[in-house]
């Protein structure tokens, strides 16, 4: 049946052509295609700076590159992954491209915006380029106070100018959804028959638009103290270091639900879509988003356990961290209820979804040891840190982008991939990411701090490990790259819904037209209803 | 522990270190279990309800309130009980004792500095006695810094302008690592060093060694004179300055009618920034020695101080002094409920 399908002759790919078709649309899925271009290229290179980490933590001593080489290579890394990568990946490409049909509409709230928001991507992910480029910054991805504003003399301001200057871009596209999800929704879309993604994305922007200009705020004082002296955060001035921290962290703390929000909203359409049976506790699903949202807003004390804050508030914020953990265990337990007497087949995305509940346990999993006060004594600021962080936003966040990214091809594109690379792609990022990344957690506990050029020589079999599990990770995931071109051209067609999945979006044609539906589609159904979509596919044979 | 050869566990040489790994191996084994009983029920589904063939569709199965509890409900008192005992070893290892032998560390770019109140001067050693409780209060020259002893099980950050404190007691006579875990720049992978924990008699023997200068409180008492202190401090109180004779660990009254306690953060701030608060019934004279102090030299003065209050206890200084501003200073009222 499959071979009959030919691509729609009228669709968003075709309508127009040439550079300015491209550079001035409103078409959030044209939008999107960019961000998924601009992200892709902003994610490799981040990759080759985890690349020379790996290549000089392979050996105790530091021989690859200079201490000051590495510094910048590791804030190079940290800045372009998280500023650049993760935060616009999910939002940015799925969620721009699928929020609209997968309420009923033509587009965004705000197409215009739309667009405006990845200019202001580029002119940000430009500017952080050419300051890193043009000698660097050594800072961490963190910034600390007082080193970042008298200590170091690299290109502090540059870069943090990008990063504030691409924070616009999240707010935006923050505010575009949530527009878009009260105002937009089809005739009969009520609340709770939106997909779960779209929850997810909700509460995902509430923290972009509540998060983000605190981090503006912060650089611009981190800006004024260093380029005019004022004394904020600098002693000797009469500021206080620590202030810093309280500050990044309120925004930087959430930004780590803006990272894996969405990916949880994924993991619900990939599992019920993959087990053909409505999602397990719909409502405790949804709801559990917008609680890791709230909560996560109370819980950045905990990066500051011996920053010297007191006794008592370390306390507090202990308690409410372990807040956080509770909705994302709820979400974790209505997954496997969810494929409890379902109909079970494992394509490619939904590999990607069986991982990403294993390292996403274990991500959460480890977040408990950090959240207890008396561990995190000995924790904080180790490698146990760092792959726990790991494990939530490559394991979390970077699996449920790419399994949304295979889930979702088909539709953007119009053609399938080859189900036998993308299994062995999948397959191997996760074995390759738990290779590189279990070893840090017994190089961690042991003590090896974060951000070390050279560390003791004890400690180099793990690293070695972590090296190696590396370059597995890396080639799992340089396949899909090369699969997924090919795709394009070679690809067979796949129809309008080529997994059987109940959303809205899956009832127009692939890749849709450019007002996403020939008429506005009435909604007279649950969400996440197979039953329909089975009879629907018998009626077309 | 190690295997093969390969150490995978640090070694245990505090007291702390065993009341942390237990607490570890409790929190390890919740994980597990958790993670056990997810991955089997998610392969076990996976393969009783492996799709059989086109068309089929899962049960309708909408959820289930009491479910949905029961996985509330259990995890969150899963997650009190890791809480309550983290929160306690965390309150033990934030309150030194009182009878704590006390060093001081100042952190440099790229080395720390330990000082003895004996006199003794270290640069990324230390040698300390097992068996005592040693409480360290850690400055910083320049920008953060975190002493961090993975075999104790503890460590704290150096900041800029204001003193933090960690304490162990070291059980183990050996050697350990000494690591700065904050980064600081350049060379923080070189930031590191060792502890050499002695039996008490060595210790005492390696106190003798050495070129001495005499102890930092008489280091701290010729710098009293040199940076001429003592012209106003006099001990009569008559002089220019208050007295400052047995006022350690006690509450003075200041201008604005606000009292303060004096304790290694109100010294350090009244040297370095010395018209932040006017002890009542004096004029704001004193010059700001900001920069004109080293950290080491600082922390010579304040000992010297401390030293005139032969009375106080020892353990004055609160465990963590907050922000200066806010821990030392308080109002009446505040000062009242305290007490209480």
């Amino acid at each position: 049946m499959l071979d009959k399908l030919k691509i729609p002759e009228r669709n968003y790919l075709n309508n127009g052509h040439g550079l300015a078709s491209w550079l001035l649309t409103k078409d959030h899925k044209r939008i999107a295609i960019m961000y998924l271009i601009s992200i892709s290229v902003m994610f490799f290179l981040g990759g080759l700076f985890a690349v020379a980490i790996r290549l000089e933590l392979a050996t105790p001593a530091g021989d690859f590159v200079q201490a000051d080489t590495y510094n910048k290579f590791f804030t190079a890394h940290g800045v372009i992954m998280v500023f650049f990568f993760l935060i616009p990946s999910i939002p940015a490409v799925l969620g721009n491209f699928l929020i609209p049909p997968m309420i009923g509409a033509k587009d965004l709230a705000f197409p215009r915006i739309n667009l405006l928001s990845l200019y202001i991507y580029w002119i940000g992910g430009v500017f952080t380029l050419y300051a890193m480029l043009s000698g660097g910054v050594d800072t961490g991805w963190t910034f600390y106070t007082p080193y970042s504003a008298t200590g170091s003399n690299s290109n502090v301001v540059p870069v943090a100018l990008g990063i504030f200057i691409a924070g616009f871009s999240s707010i935006l596209t923050g505010l575009n959804f949530i527009v878009t999800i009260h105002r937009m929704r089809a005739p009969g879309m009520t609340w709770f028959r939106l997909p779960l993604f779209v929850w997810a994305h909700y509460a995902t922007s509430l923290v972009q638009v509540l998060g983000t200009p605190v981090i503006a705020i912060t650089i611009v004082m981190l800006g004024v103290e260093r380029g005019l002296g004022f004394g904020i955060f600098d002693p000797a001035r009469g500021g206080d270091p620590v202030l810093f921290q309280h500050l990044f962290w309120f925004y930087s703390h959430p930004a780590v639900y803006i990272m894996i929000l969405p990916a949880l909203g994924v993991q619900s359409e990939l599992i019920s879509t993959f087990s053909r049976k409505t999602i397990f506790g719909y409502s405790f699903v949804a709801f559990s988003s917008l609680a890791i949202a709230v909560f996560g807003f109370i819980v950045w004390a905990h990066h500051m356990f011996v920053a010297g804050i007191s006794t008592y508030a370390a306390m507090v914020f202990s308690f409410l961290s372990f807040s956080v953990a509770i909705p994302s265990a709820v979400k974790v337990f209505n997954w496997t209820a969810t494929l409890y007497k379902g109909a079970i087949s494992f394509e490619t995305p939904m590999l990607y979804a069986y991982g990403f509940m294993g390292l996403f346990a274990i991500g959460g999993l480890t977040g408990l040891f950090l959240a207890t006060l008396g561990m995190d004594i000995h924790l904080h600021d180790t490698y146990f840190v760092v792959a726990h962080f790991h494990y939530i936003m490559v394991g979390g966040a970077i699996m449920g982008y790419l399994g949304g990214l295979h889930f979702w091809w088909p539709k953007i594109t119009g053609r399938m991939y080859s189900e036998f690379f993308s299994r062995i792609a999948a397959i191997l990022v996760f074995v390759g990411f738990n290779l590189t990344f279990l070893p840090q957690f017994v190089v961690g506990y042991l003590g090896m701090p974060r951000r070390y050029h050279s560390y003791p020589d004890e400690m180099q079999v793990l690293n070695v490990m972590s090296s190696a599990g590396a370059s597995v990770l890396g080639l799992g995931y340089a396949l899909p790259v090369i699969y997924l071109l090919y795709s394009l051209k070679k690809g067979a067609v796949a129809g309008p819904n080529p997994w059987g999945a109940s959303g809205l979006e899956w009832q127009t044609q692939s890749p849709p037209l450019t007002e996403n539906f020939i008429e506005v589609p009435v909604v007279d159904r649950e969400p996440y209803e197979y039953e329909h979509v089975v009879a629907k596919e018998k009626h077309l044979v | 522990m190690k295997i093969f050869g390969i150490p995978i566990f640090p070694e245990q040489a505090s007291t702390f270190a065993a009341d942390v790994d237990a607490l570890y191996f409790f929190i390890f084994a919740v994980s597990a279990f958790f993670a056990l009983v997810v991955a089997i029920a998610v392969i076990y589904f996976g393969i009783r309800y492996h799709k059989t063939h086109d068309g089929e569709i899962g049960a309708r199965i909408e959820g289930s309130l009491p479910l949905e509890l029961l996985w509330t409900v259990i995890p969150t008192i899963i997650a009190m009980v890791m809480f309550g005992w983290g929160a306690s070893v965390f309150y033990h290892l934030r309150r030194p004792p009182a009878e704590a032998m006390h060093i001081y560390a100042v952190g440099k770019q790229w080395m720390w500095k330990f000082q003895h109140l004996e006199g003794q001067r270290e640069i990324n050693e230390l040698h300390i006695p097992a068996g005592r409780p040693i409480k360290i209060t850690i400055s910083s020259e320049d920008v953060l810094h975190s002493l961090y002893f993975p075999a104790f099980r503890t460590k704290m950050d150096a900041i800029p302008g204001r003193y933090t404190d960690l304490w162990f007691e070291a059980q183990t006579p050996g050697q350990y690592h000494i690591f700065c875990t904050e980064y600081c720049g350049t060379n923080h992978s070189g930031m590191i060093g060792t502890v050499t924990v002695l039996e008490p008699s060595a210790y005492q023997t390696w106190l003798q060694g050495g070129g001495m200068e005499g102890t930092l409180a008489q280091r701290g008492a010729k710098l009293f004179n040199d940076l001429a202190c003592s012209t106003c401090h006099l001990d009569t109180g008559q002089g220019r300055g208050p007295s400052l004779k047995d006022i350690l660990g006690k509450r003075v009254e200041l201008q604005d009618g606000s009292t303060a306690m004096v304790d290694e953060g109100y010294l350090r701030e009244s040297i370095l920034n010395s018209q932040a608060k006017i002890v009542k019934g004096f004029q704001p004279l004193m010059p700001t020695f900001q920069g004109l102090v080293s950290e080491e030299n600082l922390v010579a003065l304040i000992e010297h101080v401390k030293s005139m209050s032969p009375n106080a206890t020892p353990a004055a200084a609160p465990a963590t002094s907050a922000a200066p501003a806010a821990a030392t200073t308080q109002s009446p009222a505040a000062a009242a409920a305290e007490k209480k």
